[in-house]
């Protein structure tokens, strides 16, 4: 259940009196795992148990050997339901006493590898990706080691796919899970601003009302919360609706400045300035008049139904000392707030980044070219920038050369699936990532990629349309993030555990734990 | 300021019905008729639509066309029936280079003439042979840039044709030459004559109308002249003769009023530019080399002797000529921009690079490596539905029907719509870079990144070790 606080003893002196007597009690949201199952009928899955019911005796054997609860016979039904596919754990219970297909005495039994695998996913979010997160999100723990979903890595044949975590024969230090800390800071000037501390090494990635739907905005934000993190506005304005999470928001100044308003500056602790974003670098945002429906228009106190263009680049900055200023007037609206500053990946995104620093920014976030839920042409994801996994190195070691590292939070975003990318973007140089397109497919996004078109998403994620909507609740939604959040957690003090870390800010530059197929040699093969 | 160039592009549906990616398969038997797939999960309505298409079709092709792969039919369905997979007929489009990616987004070009769209980041291998193992750059907050693509500013995609001197001499007040020829296009690209391998189509008419409609020139047989009997003359102007010097039978009323011409490599090209100029002093001449193992030295060579425009010409598939280890256009035309630049003589020349250019990034980065614009003929033939099944020369039925009456408003006006979405998108790419201008793009190398040259500079100091 929800607890109500209000934490405003410390900011009576930075705000301003009429944002600190509007300020609404701050909703606690717990933590707890509950299992959370998905919305639909027939959850895909990687197998496909078929039962010839003119063969099965109706013995009941599968049942009572089965410890996933494949095969289900419903009181007063006289024939088994359809067996529960998504539960089978495949061709490994083969090893097993559970073996339902070699223990039926009829051989009424069939398993087969599910051939609408090819159709799901892609190079990037592999169908074995996308089903081990529903199942980290449904369960909120980390599949069995022996899973045979291929979760480490895609199949894009580059990047992190090509990146492997090189564990030592035995830890230097045995370290228990539960002394792990995988917190990380996100102010690190001493500049008398808050030292922001998040429980976990990411946060929830901007996505507007507009391109996302508020049911979804919503669970993010209280997944966020309940995991003492972030998540952000995007730059389609702020709901009221954020109002009781306000601490665990940020909010987006972004090209268009649609919904920016001081007042929604002053309410929240990180104000991010978008100058670009991976999945359209050096284009700017564009929203199909199609998803701008009356409400949100409203919000971006726009004209509906027109489509809505976030101009690239921002019109009062072609410099760093341009930059600064507007960190400057950030800073004079909300004196309280860390600064973030989202770039995408340039060839030059390591003077960018420094840059940035220089004129004051907090966090530095770099947005790679893989994510992204709103409309973006097809050219600039495939093409424009630099990849994630080039840009995190550069960046980090041209901070180090500066002195500036250990006075700036690099974070990165715009490709992270699982916790494995988080560990690889750490090891890399990052101290933190952004996740976005991980929440989504947590609440079902099978990435068919309509999320611009026409009512928007068919899976009630990234929409507008008050029906799709509805057919999420913020309840459930709220839970499978925090599942998600709970196993990559789990996860992540897994790796560090095993390479004796009690600490995750251990791992930042730790390129010597990783392994690049492409360099490897004979002997790391072996 | 000049008039800002733009395509006019209307929808122009195909045909035939879609071959689209994904297709519901397995209409198991057990069906409860409860129409949840069709009435409740499908929110495009493709059932309904499709029904319809398939009722009104003389022959039925496939049903396999326009699901867009979202799966609520499938995780719907009251008894769990419905299967999802990727379409057979689908994988089986094009070749290994010719992908059916590229079919599937020419296609839709062809169709809207819009900038293709979608949602959820990049979902494609990380890299890839040939044009897919480089990126284009953009400009960040600390260079000056311009958002002409919301129309502030006007982004040029105009490139020049021609010989551009390093320099003039005068004698007193008087230049001692005079200025070479030069005619400019708004779009670096050309139309090259259609494909020898594929020679079902007759797609010169479409060609023709396409290039007039669109300002650019397409390169046409001096064989096949007699296509223009017909034709008004406003068509010359866009239209390129590709010559045999020795036996050209082109009267010579109608090659005055043309602004290129293209003869093929050989030793005698000065002397066969000369019979041309002496018909139209005023003519642009190209000369047409397949690009080989020679070709660094051959453009050299060719620039040297004051040839205006070479037209690197590689397979359909990008692909250098006559050896069992090709290597790629894109490289190779960065060897030879290299060399020319090398010798001082760069500017002097045209440099036009056609063979496996399919896609509009295809054609920013083939700029950025050293070209002055490409050649393209295959898109053209897919824009009007082709699947490259190859079955052209063995004289089977064309299953994109080609072999029939086209309509021109069809043929040319897909090929129109498919140069407006590549002019977008080329502009896209150069607003995103901080570019105002095509012809400043060329060769401009520091406006893209290298997969080879990442994973040394990066990679290389933290994993070689």
């Amino acid at each position: 259940m929800d607890q109500y606080s209000v934490h405003n003893t410390n900011l009576k002196e930075v705000l301003p009196e009429n944002t600190l007597s509007s300020r609404v009690p701050q909703v606690k949201v717990s933590r707890e795992i509950k299992p959370s199952q998905a919305r639909h009928l027939n959850e895909i899955s990687k197998y496909i148990i078929y039962r010839d019911n003119e063969k099965c005796r109706m013995c009941g054997t599968c049942s009572k050997i089965c410890p996933e609860g494949v095969h289900v016979l419903k009181p007063g039904y006289k024939l088994f339901a359809t067996p529960k596919s998504y539960k089978c754990i495949g061709f490994r219970c083969e090893k097993t006493d559970n073996y339902c297909i070699s223990k039926c005495p009829n051989g009424a039994l069939r398993l087969v590898e599910n051939p609408m695998m090819e159709a799901l996913g892609d190079y990037r979010w592999t169908s074995d990706i996308i089903l081990a997160t529903w199942k980290m999100a449904e369960t909120g723990n980390v599949l069995p080691e022996d899973t045979d979903y291929e979760y480490e890595t895609g199949a894009s044949e580059g990047g992190f796919d090509r990146i492997r975590l090189k564990y030592p024969d035995k830890p230097p230090v045995e370290v228990s899970e539960d002394d792990i800390d995988i917190s990380i800071d996100l102010n690190k000037r001493n500049d008398g601003k808050p030292k922001i501390k998040i429980d976990v090494p990411w946060y929830g990635g901007g996505m507007s009302y507009g391109s996302v739907s508020n049911v979804t905005q919503l669970s993010k934000v209280r997944a966020a919360t309940a995991w003492n993190t972030f998540s952000c506005s995007g730059e389609g304005g702020y709901m009221e609706r954020f109002r009781p999470y306000d601490d665990h928001m940020i909010t987006q100044v972004a090209t268009g400045l649609f919904g920016v308003r001081e007042e929604t500056i002053q309410r929240v602790p990180i104000v991010e300035f978008k100058y670009a974003q991976g999945a359209k670098p050096g284009l700017g945002g564009h929203l199909l008049g199609s998803k701008n429906t009356l409400s949100v228009s409203r919000m971006r106190e726009a004209v509906q139904g027109i489509p809505l263009f976030s101009p690239f680049p921002f019109h009062s900055v072609y410099s760093i000392e341009d930059h600064m200023k507007h960190i400057d007037w950030i800073k004079h609206v909300n004196p309280r707030a860390l600064i973030s500053t989202k770039v995408s990946t340039p060839t030059d995104v390591d003077m960018v980044a420094v840059g940035s620093y220089f004129a004051g920014t907090h966090i530095i976030h770099i947005d790679g070219g893989y994510g992204g839920t709103g409309a973006a042409p097809d050219i600039a994801k495939k093409n424009i920038a630099m990849p994630l996994e080039y840009a995190i190195p550069k960046v980090h070691s041209f901070l180090v050369a500066e002195h500036a590292r250990d006075s700036v939070t690099l974070i990165a975003s715009g490709g992270i699936r699982s916790y494995y990318d988080i560990v690889k973007s750490i090891a890399l140089g990052a101290d933190g990532v952004v996740v976005g397109t991980a929440e989504l497919v947590a609440l079902g996004c099978v990435r068919c990629g309509r999320c611009e078109s026409g009512r928007g998403c068919p899976r009630s994620i990234a929409t507008t349309d008050p029906e799709l909507t509805g057919k999420m609740t913020i309840e459930w939604g709220t839970q499978r993030l925090i599942n998600l959040y709970n196993a990559w957690s789990i996860g992540l003090k897994k790796i560090l555990k095993r390479f004796g870390m009690k600490k995750i800010s251990e791992l930042c530059g730790r390129t010597d734990l990783l392994i690049h197929l492409d360099f490897m040699k004979s002997s790391d093969a072996k | 300021m000049p008039e800002k160039y733009h395509i006019e592009t209307t929808h122009i549906p195909p045909r035939l019905p879609r071959i689209g990616k994904y297709g519901i398969i397995d209409w198991r038997e057990d069906c409860a008729g409860c129409h949840n797939c069709v009435k409740k999960a499908c929110i495009y309505d493709k059932y309904r639509e499709e029904s319809k298409f398939i009722n009104s079709l003389d022959s039925i092709h496939t049903i396999y066309f326009e699901c867009m792969g979202c799966f609520s039919c499938v995780q719907n369905c009251t008894k769990g029936l419905l299967c999802l997979t990727v379409n057979p007929e689908y994988k089986k489009l094009g070749n290994e280079y010719w992908s059916p990616e590229i079919l599937r987004t020419t296609w839709l070009q062809a169709e809207t003439g819009k900038v293709p769209v979608s949602g959820a980041g990049y979902r494609g291998k990380f890299y890839g042979p040939g044009f897919d193992s480089m990126w284009t750059d953009m400009s960040e907050i600390v260079r000056p840039t311009r958002d002409g693509i919301h129309g502030r500013e006007y982004i040029s995609t105009a490139v020049d044709i021609g010989r551009k001197p390093s320099f003039l001499t005068f004698n007193g007040d008087k230049m001692n030459s005079g200025l070479s020829s030069l005619l400019s296009l708004p779009l670096p690209v050309i139309f090259d004559m259609p494909s020898p391998d594929h020679t079902l189509p007759k797609l010169e008419p479409f060609i023709i109308e396409a290039a007039w409609r669109t300002e650019l020139i397409a390169l046409i047989d001096s064989e096949k002249w007699t296509l223009l009997k017909d034709y008004d003359e406003k068509y010359l102007s866009h239209i390129a003769f590709h010559l045999n010097p020795d036996s050209h039978n082109i009267p010579e009323e109608i090659l005055k009023k043309t602004r290129l011409a293209e003869i093929p490599y050989s030793n005698l090209v000065n002397k066969h530019i000369a019979v041309i100029k002496n018909i139209n002093p005023d003519i642009v001449v190209s000369v047409r080399l397949p690009l080989t193992s020679q070709s660094i030295d051959q453009s050299l060579q060719l620039t040297k002797l004051n040839v205006e425009v070479i037209h690197l010409v590689a397979d359909l598939n990008g692909n250098e000529l006559n050896t069992k280890n090709p290597r790629f256009i894109k490289d190779m035309i960065r060897d030879i921009h290299g060399n020319l630049i090398k010798n001082e003589i760069r500017d002097e020349v045209t440099i036009i690079a056609g063979g496996g250019i399919g896609l509009p990034e295809h054609l920013a980065k083939a700029v950025i490596c050293g070209a002055d614009l490409v050649s393209i003929n295959l898109p053209l033939m897919i824009a009007l539905e082709c699947r490259l099944c190859n079955s052209c020369k063995s004289g089977n039925y064309c299953p994109a029907a080609l072999d029939k009456d086209i309509d021109i408003d069809y043929g040319a006006g897909r090929m129109v719509n498919l140069m407006g979405a590549w002019h977008w998108q080329l502009v896209e790419v150069m607003g995103a870079m901080g570019m105002r201008e095509a012809r400043r793009l060329r060769g401009d190398v520091g406006r893209a990144m290298f997969y080879e040259e990442l994973q040394n500079e990066i990679y290389g100091p933290i994993f070689s070790t």
